[in-house]
């Protein structure tokens, strides 16, 4: 018998049970929540926050400035995917940056770097490497094609990032959360099971979701009927299975060592990135010790934000001196952080804000 | 860091890249993580394979939120 | 051929380019007056606009550079009721630029002028040093202004949305820009840019008799924008449902790929209409008949408005299809492809 999704729907809206906190670590997770309005659909009793899931937003000031500084340089170029271009760095954007000569060129796909190389020897090309299990293979995919072409014109300046390590560090840290919409795509590489012993530790339940608008709302379901449970449920069985991809995991391991990570807001995590083997150090543009974080405001509360410990509302700045054209910290600059969807909801006048305690 | 759409396999390559359609937007992607063939349906992720995706998968969905029911 | 700096100088070079490409395509007996300024019959209200094209590639699926600016001006002139009558231009033109392809440029927008029924009557001509960052790609660039009639008849403004009124859209969103970043970032489709001047369409509208309260071209920034910017400018709550939005399946293919949202992607020659809802059929119906409406839709509706925050009224609410809501704002930053 097929799933009813009114069922299912009418549960999550009418729920009275527990109150619980349900977050998720993955920025496509929080832009389908958004996109498909998943919050206006849930009873008060479910609070959905944003954990640390946008690998850009993620990333420390220190990171940023020294982009900025390879695209000003002589002969130097930077590439990147569209997301870095308007994180703050402690005093600009990269995009800011273009506008006093700095060189950026935005890409699909890290290899069509490799394309650009090509047609000009003469200038280096320093892609901004940022992000999580699923995009690190790609980078190694890139490697091994530069190793076998010996391409001499191409670094890597990377900010990468793995989940297993900093969701444990969260919760080791008192955040209060009941359950984990767990990321979709990170999943296919590194296999549900990756999230067994966190759920095991802590004792609560992880899902596994996809990014359409009833499979959210079926992780969701699933969560709030696991509560207490410390399991892993995987929803997003046509992409995600148990055990992921031994194939990344493998070409990753063979060039990248595991290694602590700068968490923009949250400070230095434990086994929570990974960094160029120093037999690669050539195709390293510097990636080591870019842990500086510049608060651009102290006020700024964004790591609690993203722990869930604090909400957008909480922090003095949100909508005052922190607003999506002036966005003082991670949160507010990515159109997928909370305190973005927030200002939203506070912009625009609205019966039921999508933004609960 | 998840943006991946699911397109088809039109074409497998000898270089270690296949052509994937997505809605009749055609891109090239790297397919050194998984083995395509032809035909296939592929999560591409920065212009990366990631996965095969497995229809058949999708229906024991159903078995799954049914075993939820039973808690 | 090749543009030098002598073309800009004023002298022989410059009348003679004159005369040869842009007189000759343009054939304005006005133009070919050759005047300090154009003077030419007008009374009543004016409608003045001015714009600036700076598009790469100069040349996309389904237009260019040329085409593009007069859609451009037309079309804002046409969103306050106005007939489009004069358009002026003013080239800026990279050393080093070819001049086959400004050749092309001029007779797409003589080409486009005819069919939007307006004269260009002044034109400028200036030449820069090559190698300048921002002009380093695109060896081009156009201003306009542009000027109509407003019949008295006429009352459109971004202010005058209603409650009650009704929300139509003139058919997919999103071609423009698609095409352009299509081309940007190598992506291979066939999507083409929409660019089309909508003075048909809007004469049609009129004509028919339906009480319009505003029109806006969908440019820049989106559906998403210009809606959430009418609803401030009236104070009012525009709902409009995910369902019914019109977005072709390839440009929909192409924001997944990138991450964009179709809301967002900038159109040329798709305009937003908010019409008494009794006449909504009719509007409907007219719209339809011009080939660059065949797909309009309601998408809508408008309600009162409440004060917000920060004590504006205006909101902009998406009903999406699996029965959530979402608010939306104007679009925040470039609206750059994301991986996140």
């Amino acid at each position: 018998m097929p799933i009813d999704f009114n069922e299912i729907k009418e549960y999550l809206k009418e729920y009275d049970g527990p109150a619980m906190t349900l977050m998720e670590v993955c920025g496509s997770h929080t832009a389908a929540i958004a996109k498909y309005g998943i919050k206006a659909m849930l009873s008060d009793k479910i609070r959905l926050v944003s954990g640390p899931g946008c690998p850009v937003c993620v990333t420390p000031t220190a990171y940023v400035d020294r982009l900025i500084e390879l695209a000003l340089k002589e002969n130097t170029r930077v590439v990147t995917f569209g997301d870095m271009i308007r994180v703050p760095g402690s005093s600009r954007s990269l995009g800011e940056a273009r506008g006093d000569g700095a060189k950026v060129s935005m890409v699909y796909s890290p290899a069509d770097t490799l394309k650009l190389a090509a047609k000009d020897p003469d200038t280096t090309f320093v892609f901004a490497a940022v992000g999580f299990e699923t995009t690190t293979p790609a980078y190694a995919l890139m490697l091994e094609r530069m190793e076998k072409e010996n391409i001499k014109n191409v670094q890597l300046l990377t900010a990468l990032k793995t989940m297993p390590a900093v969701i444990d560090w969260l919760l080791g840290g008192g955040a209060d959360i009941d359950g984990f919409i767990a990321p979709g795509h990170v999943s296919v590489i590194t296999g549900s099971s990756a999230f067994i012993p966190a759920a095991e530790k802590y004792g609560l339940p992880f899902c596994v979701s996809g990014f359409r608008g009833e499979e959210i709302l079926a992780a969701i379901y699933g969560l709030v009927k696991s509560r207490g449970q410390g399991r892993v449920l995987n929803f997003y069985p046509s992409a995600v299975t148990s055990v992921g991809s031994a194939e990344a995991r493998n070409i990753v391991g063979r060039y990248f060592r595991p290694a602590a990570a700068a968490w923009r807001g949250l400070g230095e995590v434990p086994g929570s990135g990974l960094l160029l083997k120093d037999e690669y150090s050539e195709w390293d543009a510097g990636s080591a010790g870019l842990t500086e974080d510049v608060k651009k405001n102290s006020l700024c509360r964004c790591g609690e934000i993203l722990s869930g410990k604090a909400d957008p509302s909480d922090c003095p700045l949100f909508g005052k001196t922190c607003t999506p054209g002036k966005p003082m910290g991670a949160c507010m600059v990515s159109q997928e952080g909370s305190c973005y969807h927030s200002y939203l909801n506070r912009v625009s006048d609205s019966e039921d804000s999508g933004d609960k305690r | 860091m998840c943006v991946a759409t699911a397109g088809k396999v039109i074409e497998v390559r000898d270089d270690a890249t296949a052509l994937v359609d997505f809605d009749g937007n055609r891109v090239s992607a790297m397919t050194g993580l998984v083995k395509v063939s032809e035909g296939d349906y592929v999560l591409v992720h920065a212009g990366c394979v990631i996965q095969v995706l497995d229809e058949a998968e999708a229906t024991s969905l159903n078995d799954l939120m049914r075993e939820i029911e039973g808690l | 051929m090749k543009i030098t700096m002598e073309h800009g100088s004023g002298g022989r070079a410059t009348g003679e380019l004159i005369k040869e490409i842009f007189e000759k395509s343009f054939d304005s007996d006005v133009l070919s007056e050759m005047e300090d300024s154009a003077v030419v019959p007008g009374a009543g209200r004016l409608a003045v606009t001015t714009d600036s094209f700076v598009v790469t590639p100069l040349e996309y699926p389904g237009g260019d550079i040329g085409r593009l600016c007069v859609c451009g001006t037309v079309n804002d002139l046409l969103m306050r009721g106005a007939v489009p009558m004069y358009l002026t231009c003013g080239f800026i033109l990279q050393e080093g630029a070819d001049v086959d392809t400004l050749k092309r440029v001029v007779r797409s927008m003589a080409a486009t002028a005819k069919e939007a029924g307006i004269k260009i009557v002044a034109g400028d001509t200036k030449v820069i040093e090559g190698g300048t960052s921002a002009a380093e790609e695109a060896g081009m660039f156009i201003n306009t202004a542009g000027v109509g009639f407003v019949p008295d008849s006429a009352d459109v403004s971004s202010s005058k949305c209603a409650a009650g009124d009704a929300v139509i859209v003139s058919g997919n969103l999103g071609d423009h820009h698609a095409a352009i970043l299509s081309c940007r970032m190598e992506i291979e489709n066939t999507i083409k840019s929409d660019n089309a001047p909508l003075n048909g369409m809007v004469s049609a509208l009129m004509d028919s008799g339906a009480n319009v309260h505003a029109m806006r071209d969908i440019t820049r920034g989106g559906l998403a924008t210009v809606l959430k910017e009418l609803a401030e400018a009236s104070g009012v709550r525009i709902e409009i449902d995910e369902e019914k939005i019109p977005v072709d399946s390839q440009v929909q293919g192409f924001c997944g790929l990138l991450g964009l949202d179709p809301l967002y992607m900038g159109n040329e020659g798709k305009m937003a209409v908010i019409v008494d809802t009794a006449d909504a059929e009719r509007a409907l119906a007219a719209i339809r008949k011009s080939p660059y409406g065949e797909d309009a839709v309601l998408i809508g509706r408008v309600t009162e408005g409440e004060t917000g925050g920060t004590g504006r009224k205006g909101s902009l609410i998406l009903n999406t299809a699996v029965g959530g809501h979402r608010i939306l704002d104007i679009l925040q930053g470039e609206g750059l492809p994301r991986i996140c």
